[in-house]
């Protein structure tokens, strides 16, 4: 629901000049995950140095790396006006199903192609809730609230429920192969593994996607009010079927990264997981109702949620903590957001 | 006729499942024993089924999504204070009116503050109520250390759980009359009405003139509420609480209110189908435990009973069957 008209205006008001903080945020959202970054690791390097070891921020970036694959596709189905949960249960169904798949079947497979029918087994099951949310005109959230469950049952009821800890030898050395290995004060070694690369790589194909094609320009007008995108032209079939499906693919490749990382497979992973990485979408200043929002920002919402989640402990503060932090830090976001729309409303 | 469709739809489903259930089972599913124990597990997801259907009918993308978690905050939150302030071994029965009292605060609360989130600050109630149920859980691990706690010792707490009057169960009975007077109030007060007229056209409301701050507020805290009474059942039903019961309550919370006809854009929802559902949904599932099949078909069952159900409200299913059945007794009469 984004009125350009109106934000356009707004920025000759001399009200707004005054309000020079939300001036400087306005049109950039990033701006206040990017400050907030700064601030804690500034704050949490001043109470435990040892955040800024080698092996803590490697730890991060490994943490970051799942997490944010679900980001860019849950940034993409934010961005199309709707919103996905149902991404931990495909990334779970993809990852068991090629993992048994390739114990089972074929386990000669090359690494490439199990990461190619992880993707597609994701993107099939993205497509299926783009088709569900486009044909059943139903709010996005109500949806996939259901294909959570009808996915996680699949895999649950016709897949398999142990955990597998034999793992296929290529996922094991496609998880253990390093980018560079630095010997830490400790004597450890740390070593930040090749598959964190993927992350980056994402990001740029999502920031491709929705600054170079014509498919993300489509995506953020459907998403922006989409009765009016729809009169312009726009296939809003298309559109959703594309959003949830790249939102899909992103989590099938999670789930092989996540396998391959862990050495094993278990069918109840990223249960939960969900609301995390909404929460580092929407702090990276994506509108839950869609149309706003960058890649960027995204990518710094991931770093900030990750952060969060592991220097709680570093500080001093119970990892109990988390939950209130992160739901803190959700509330906060969305009231400042809320807030600065209102400003330049103004 | 046409707006209960559902209603007809749930009382042919509860009579079929009885008649399918008895005839699988032997009788033993139409046994006193089994009829009273599922009756006593249907109110605490019923009510917070019913405060799901309160957000969906303020319109405006209202949903609820922390039930469950204010539900447990409560009971954990509540447990812990008054166990702090009372032994309960010696005063069993004002521990457990303290308890309830808690419970019910704590809700209302916790819901007060959705509805505060929602109407003052604007937050989208998906991601205003998603903070809020992060928010929850996270006090009562914080509160809990992630242990259970223990508190329904009591006889007197145990007996709102697993009480029989005239052989119904007592928290059953709690559950219909809470959803009659809810029922009532939606029905024949201003604010039921305004409710459903804001949910209908939000647009137009504003122009009335309705206090749509008022409303949602009011809303989101009987939901609530009706998450703090759902937590004193919990608790009195399975003696602990802990911050991660009922992990799968908000989807069935969702699925019973899209099955009684809820409409998720808001404007519409009726309490007494939301309570046939509950029965409707809690038969089918003990009929999956009899037959025998495990908690993993169950849950890909309640996806796509909802995907179904969603399918039946999108192309307004039962409307044209019994058109269609109208017009094949007699052919002239379709409407």
């Amino acid at each position: 629901m984004t009125d350009k008209t109106i934000s356009e205006k707004a920025d000759y008001s001399p009200d707004l000049e005054r309000k020079w903080i939300f001036f400087l945020f306005k049109g950039r959202p990033e701006t206040i995950s990017l400050i907030l970054l700064v601030m804690i690791c500034g704050a949490v390097a001043f109470i435990n140095p040892s955040f800024f070891n080698m092996s803590s921020l490697v730890d991060i970036a490994r943490a970051s790396v799942v997490i944010g694959l679900f980001a860019l596709g849950v940034f993409t189905v934010l961005a199309a006006g709707g919103i996905d949960i149902s991404f931990p249960a495909i990334g779970a169904l993809a990852m068991y199903g090629v993992s048994s798949f390739v114990i089972n079947v074929f386990p000669g497979m090359p690494m490439i192609l199990i990461i190619l029918f992880s993707v597609l087994i994701g993107a099939t099951l993205g497509a299926v809730n783009g088709v569900l949310v486009h044909g059943l005109r139903v709010p996005a959230l109500i949806v996939t609230i259901g294909t959570q469950y009808l996915f996680r049952g699949i895999l649950l009821v016709f897949i398999g429920t142990v955990w597998l800890m034999e793992m296929p030898s290529q996922m094991i050395d496609f998880g253990k192969f390093s980018l560079f290995e630095i010997e830490a004060n400790s004597g450890v070694t740390v070593s930040l593994p090749v598959y964190f690369l993927v992350f980056p790589i994402a990001a740029i194909t999502t920031w491709f996607v929705f600054n170079r094609t014509l498919m993300g320009r489509a995506i953020f007008a459907v998403g922006g009010n989409s009765n009016v995108a729809e009169r312009l032209g726009y296939d809003l079939r298309k559109v959703r079927i594309f959003a949830f499906g790249y939102a899909g693919a992103l989590a099938g490749l999670a789930g092989v990264i996540q396998a391959s990382a862990n050495r094993m497979a278990n069918p109840f992973d990223f249960a939960g997981i969900e609301i995390g990485v909404i929460a580092a979408v929407v702090l990276g200043g994506a509108r839950i109702t869609g149309g706003t929002g960058t890649v960027f920002g995204t990518v710094l919402g991931v770093l900030l949620v990750t952060v969060v989640n592991n220097v709680l402990v570093l500080v001093g503060i119970p990892s109990t903590w988390q939950r209130v932090v992160v739901g803190a830090f959700i509330l906060l976001a969305a009231a400042f957001f809320v807030l600065r729309d209102r400003k330049s409303a103004l | 006729m046409k707006r209960d469709a559902n209603l007809w739809m749930l009382c042919v489903l509860i009579i079929v499942l009885f008649g399918f259930g008895g005839v699988v089972s032997g009788g033993t599913y139409l046994s006193l024993f089994n009829l009273q124990s599922m009756a006593m597990q249907v109110p605490e997801i019923g009510l917070l089924a019913i405060g799901v259907m309160l957000a969906m009918c303020a319109g405006n993308g209202g949903i609820d999504l922390s039930g469950i978690a204010n539900a447990n905050l409560s009971g954990v939150a509540s447990g812990i204070f008054t166990l702090s302030l009372i032994d309960a071994s010696q005063d069993p029965l004002l521990f457990t009116i303290i308890f309830v009292i808690g419970c019910m605060v704590i809700g209302l609360l916790g819901g007060i503050l959705n509805g505060i989130v929602i109407s003052r600050f604007g937050i989208t109630p998906i991601l205003g109520t998603l903070g809020t149920q992060m928010i929850f859980t996270g006090v009562a691990v914080v509160l809990s250390d992630g242990r259970s706690v223990t508190v329904g010792i009591t006889d007197s707490l145990y007996s709102i759980g697993n009480g029989l009057i005239f052989g119904i169960p007592s928290s059953f009975i709690l559950f219909v009359v809470i959803g009659f007077v809810l029922g009532v109030v939606l029905k024949y007060t201003p604010y039921g009405m305004r409710l459903m007229l804001t949910g209908a056209n939000p647009k137009a409301a504003a122009y009335s003139g309705f206090p749509s701050g008022k409303i949602i507020v009011t809303t989101y805290a009987l939901s609530g509420l009706l998450a703090g009474i759902a937590g004193v059942i919990i608790a009195a039903r399975n003696i602990n609480v802990k911050w991660d019961y009922g992990t799968s309550y908000l989807l069935i919370a969702i699925l019973i209110a899209i099955m009684a006809g809820v409409r998720p854009e808001g404007g519409y929802g009726r309490v007494s189908t939301v309570i046939l559902s509950a029965v409707v949904l809690q038969l089918l599932s003990s009929l999956l435990n009899f037959i025998g099949l495990s908690n993993f078909v169950r849950d890909l069952a309640w996806g796509a009973l909802l995907l179904c159900f969603l399918a039946v409200g999108r192309f307004n299913l039962i409307n044209q069957i019994l058109a269609s059945i109208a017009s094949m007794r007699s052919p002239r009469a379709t409407e």
